[in-house]
């Protein structure tokens, strides 16, 4: 694996993203809460630059008529273009299975933890390309490219 | 260490098309309000800049995306997508290798309520298509938008233009006041067939109805997914109400409707004139045929069937591989990229003919 800097730690505060070329491939690397994350800067639906999408979390409903919740608040981030959300922490996508037909969608990527919170929702059929990410001497975003 | 450099292209990807690409679907919209009115009639420019226009926006729902666009469409230089044709040539026409594009300019014109400013307002968006966009930029060609709600005014012009090879088509918006085959709009389909321009009729719109034939929906997901019902009223509409008959060599358009509806609905179609044709003796024929003779239909939003080969059954269904359309929708954010829309991979025939024949033929492109 090759390490490259990307930023100094200042450059990205918390909710803060920067894409860089690292390889010919363009990467977007995330402050999600202090902790940085990096994604393949292209959705695996249609292949959008998926690292330029707006940061949001889940709306998330038991059943219609009954109450709201707002969670995971700036951890998914959703394509520029149509919307896919994706986990900024692990790179998977996310469905409600009130919203869709589960059994279309068996694809399933192993060895992901599900946090607790999105136990309501179904893996969605896409992963985003994800990379390690270190602080080098508190001082540099280190991010690993295989 | 290495140290990561800022990218140095719009996507991480190449596109992978190897066919032409013509895409039927583009809109631009004002860099400013004040754009139009260097090209409003003087006599209007008080009104457009005191009044503006007045539509049925309280029928639109808020969008998902602002704009209706994608995130990564607006502007460094700033304006809102799609209005800065250098943007829209590097993001778009250079990114996706584009051979032409039809523009369709979604603003507001044929829904004015007072009539004669919305013919001014069809006039300067007109002019305005043919000055900054067509003419700098050769890969592009325009839509007339006219004030269809007035079918005089939208037939002066579609005759206006119709000899211009800049504008290869007149635009509709879907939701219109009445269903399209009401007698009101006879006069633009008699302009439409005289000047040999098919009408285009793009999703969405605010015609003072709601969407649906049982009221008002509460979300923008039931406007958008329910937009096909819009499209079915409207062939239903012109097929029953004899316009073909009437008007032989129209040629209709349905932008952005989808199209995985349309063999059942023939086939519902053709059953009720079987039995019920009667009351419309001026139709001769099934209106299964004289779908498949008159009406083109572009791609965008792309059907996506739970198992993909239902989508090959679905082009065997439609029959209509001389009338499918490709388009973008740049730059909304629906966008369909052109090397990844299709989600079976297409014969070569059907491959070129979606992505640029059939609409040169269609629009009578070089």
């Amino acid at each position: 694996m090759a390490k490259h800097i990307v930023a100094r730690v200042d450059e990205i505060p918390p909710g803060e993203r920067k894409i860089v070329e690292i390889g010919g491939r363009t990467i977007g690397v995330f402050n999600v809460n202090g902790s940085f994350y990096a994604l393949r800067n292209r959705c695996p639906h249609q292949g959008g630059p998926l690292c330029q999408g707006r940061v949001s979390g889940f709306l998330m409903a038991t059943k219609p008529g009954g109450e709201y919740t707002y969670t995971r608040r700036g951890e998914i981030l959703r394509c520029p273009w149509h919307g896919w959300e994706f986990d900024i922490t692990t790179g998977q996508s996310w469905f409600d299975p009130a919203k869709t037909r589960v059994r279309a969608y068996e694809v399933h990527v192993e060895g992901l933890p599900m946090p607790e919170e999105m136990g309501k929702l179904l893996p969605g059929p896409y992963t985003a390309e994800t990379y390690e990410v270190s602080v080098d001497d508190q001082q540099f975003v280190v991010v690993e490219v295989p | 260490m290495a140290v990561a450099t800022a990218p140095s292209a719009l996507l991480d990807r190449p596109s992978s098309i190897d066919v032409a690409v013509i895409d039927t679907d583009i809109h631009i919209t004002f860099p400013s309000p004040d754009v139009l009115t260097n090209y409003l009639a003087p006599e209007w420019r008080e009104h457009h800049r005191t009044f503006g226009m007045r539509g049925h926006q309280g029928s639109h729902y808020p969008r998902a995306m602002p704009n209706a666009a994608r995130h990564d469409s607006w502007p460094a230089a700033g304006g809102p997508p799609g209005s800065n044709l250098g943007f829209v040539q590097e993001q778009l026409l250079d990114g996706w290798n584009i051979e032409y594009g039809i523009l369709n300019p979604l603003v507001g014109v044929g829904e004015q309520r007072n009539l004669a400013y919305g013919a001014a307002l069809a006039r300067a968006v007109n002019e305005w298509q043919l000055h900054d966009w067509v003419e700098p930029e050769a890969r592009l060609r325009a839509s007339v938008v006219v004030p269809w709600e007035d079918g005089e005014l939208a037939a002066a012009e579609i005759d206006h233009w119709g000899g211009h090879s800049a504008f290869v088509q007149a635009l509709l918006i879907i939701r219109t006041k009445e269903p399209l085959g009401r007698r009101k709009y006879w006069k633009m389909y008699e302009a439409a067939e005289r000047n040999n321009l098919p009408i285009g009729i793009h999703f969405g719109g605010a015609g003072g109805g709601p969407i649906t034939g049982a009221g008002w929906p509460s979300h923008y997901i039931e406007d958008h997914g329910g937009m096909p019902q819009a499209f079915q009223a409207q062939v239903i509409s012109l097929i029953y109400e004899g316009v073909f008959e009437r008007f032989p060599g129209l040629q209709i358009v349905l932008i952005e409707g989808g199209f995985a509806w349309i063999p059942p609905m023939l086939w519902r179609m053709d059953a009720a004139w079987r039995k019920l044709g009667a009351e419309t003796p001026y139709l001769k024929r099934p209106p299964s045929e004289v779908f498949r003779e008159h009406f083109w239909v572009s791609t965008q939003p792309m059907e996506e069937p739970l198992q993909r080969e239902y989508f090959r059954q679905l082009l065997d269904q439609l029959a209509m591989d001389d009338r499918l359309l490709f388009a973008t929708d740049y730059p909304h954010w629906d966008f369909d990229a052109p090397d990844q829309a299709f989600p079976i991979a297409l014969d070569p025939v059907r491959k070129r003919n979606f992505m640029a024949e059939n609409a040169r033929r269609l629009y009578g492109l070089p």
